[in-house]
């Protein structure tokens, strides 16, 4: 089922076009053991578009992003990007629900862990340092992840994730353990990195309000299906308290609650 | 600096309670030396030089010992912590081992390697190995798992995986089996050479024994408590410096 809300100009064209990876998933399935996490997702994804999984815990939704992440392998159907089915995992990266940083290394190393081996050393260090100016956290590369905030910590993966230009970025809870006004701050720079350079971004969040914000569209995963497939066609930034943006959470939220 | 002093203050006071004790007589030279008496015999043996060759000898024994023993237990310790195959294989039997106390094993060690060299090698080398092997293997086992997937989603190769997050995962573990076993290292070669040894400060202490030199025997008991208290502060030192990143082990 797809619900269109309203005519807004649709900035997606707009944007630098694109380099984004678009995703095709033909009739995945994943079980473990005789237990069937996903069942028959059939999906298109559009290069650089930005996509929000929503879904009750349980329903699958971070055993998806695990399987474009390529952490995990589909055990029914397929997965290509950019029409490719095999070889396109340096161009995915995944953000998770806690930073994840080698407590052991300095920032600026942490942020060089998503580069691949290929550059050398002078060029790593410039990359890292650009994507860690890239997330306004510049000239902290030298301090030990120990003595970050919470956000600087997410901060920092986010520049981790960001570091090697991948086409699609999967971001699995990245905001569920910060505090509401970090939260809100990490929404918007999320945003603006993805309208600047253009990925294909999925995010898995059991929060419908961050859906709403932040995605081109949102699919609501039931029971290891895809039981809504939502457009939001608001304007960006998206402001709290919009009341399109109410009706979609209020579209959502009822299906979630099953009222 | 005053926090700095803290720490020696008991120390100079019984030092200075046992100096007056000896002096005013209620404490009888062969039964304890003055702090003094004994100064000055470790004095005299450092001017001889028999002294610095004791020494080296205990201290050679030691660190050969704990080479091999720790060695070998590193690697063990690594290998079974990352591969559960090979944990199947041996850690059932190494567990046995472990529980025989090895001081235990003198007697028979002495009738395999008789007193030479190799029996107390042996012996610090069968002690050192167990601390630091049960704490290699803990290491390892508590890496966060979330860290070793974040370097494979990331792309890392086993190799990168060891070296940046295995490795200095396991580090705190680690250097809690170094330190243990550096006090087991000392502990060792104590007995052994005060059993059976023809050079080293066990055979210096045992030697001025048969001579009642007492105050000998008591230089050898400080010699050893120095190198102990040496080999530990060179621990704790490296441990700081390469676990800067953690503020339980920053400060100070």
């Amino acid at each position: 089922m797809t619900v269109a809300v309203l005519d807004h100009t649709r900035d997606r064209s707009a944007r630098s076009n694109s380099s984004g990876a678009a995703l095709s998933l033909r009739d995945v399935g994943k079980s473990f053991g005789a237990h069937r996490v996903l069942e028959g997702i059939t999906l298109d994804i559009e290069a650089g578009e930005f996509i929000a999984i929503v879904g009750r815990s349980g329903c699958g939704k971070s055993t998806l992003l695990r399987l474009l992440s390529g952490l995990d392998t589909t055990t029914a159907g397929s997965i290509a990007v950019d029409r490719m089915t095999d070889g396109w995992r340096d161009a995915v990266r995944l953000m998770f629900q806690e930073p994840r940083l080698l407590p052991w290394q300095h920032v600026i190393k942490n942020v060089e862990v998503g580069l691949s081996g290929v550059l050398s050393r002078v060029e790593r260090r410039g990359a890292a340092e650009q994507a860690l100016a890239g997330v306004g956290l510049h000239g902290r590369g030298r301090d030990w992840p120990m003595l970050l905030s919470g956000g600087q910590k997410q901060r920092v993966a986010l520049a981790r994730a960001l570091v090697s230009h991948p086409r699609l970025l999967l971001l699995d809870e990245p905001l569920g353990a910060l505090d509401a006004l970090t939260r809100i701050e990490m929404q918007t720079l999320i945003e603006q990195v993805w309208q600047e350079k253009g990925f294909t971004a999925i995010v898995v969040t059991h929060d419908v309000a961050e859906a709403v914000t932040l995605a081109d569209r949102i699919l609501l995963l039931e029971d290891g299906a895809v039981a809504m497939d939502l457009c939001v066609d608001l304007p960006r930034p998206r402001l709290p308290g919009d009341q399109h943006a109410a009706a979609i959470e209020g579209i959502l939220l009822k299906r979630l609650l099953r009222r | 600096m005053r926090a700095r002093l803290i720490p020696w203050l008991l120390p100079i006071a019984i030092l200075v309670l046992w100096q007056a004790g000896a002096r005013l007589g209620f404490i009888q030279p062969t039964v304890l030396p003055s702090p003094t008496a004994v100064a000055l015999a470790g004095w005299n043996l450092a001017v001889s030089g028999t002294l610095w060759t004791d020494i080296e000898v205990s201290a050679g024994r030691a660190f050969l010992g704990f080479a091999i023993g720790g060695g070998i237990g590193f690697v063990l310790g690594l290998l079974n912590g990352l591969s559960s195959a090979s944990e199947a294989i041996t850690d059932t039997t190494l567990q046995m081992v472990r529980n025989i106390p090895h001081l235990a094993l003198i007697p028979l060690v002495i009738l395999w390697f008789g007193i030479d060299e190799t029996a107390k090698v042996f012996l610090v080398a069968l002690g050192v190995f167990f601390p630091i092997y049960v704490n290699t293997q803990h290491g390892v086992r508590s890496v966060d798992p979330h860290l070793l997937e974040m370097g494979r989603a990331y792309g890392m190769s086993n190799r990168a995986l060891f070296l940046h997050v295995v490795l200095p995962g396991a580090l705190p573990s680690i250097f809690v089996g170094l330190r243990y076993g550096l006090g087991i290292m000392w502990l060792t070669l104590i007995v052994a050479e005060t059993i059976s040894a023809t050079s080293g400060i066990g055979f210096m202490a045992m030697n001025a024994r048969e001579f009642m030199q007492v105050d000998v025997v008591v230089l050898s008991i400080l010699v050893y408590a120095a190198l102990g208290k040496l080999a530990d502060s060179t621990a704790r030192l490296l441990e700081r410096s390469t676990l800067a990143w953690n503020p339980v082990y920053a400060k100070v």
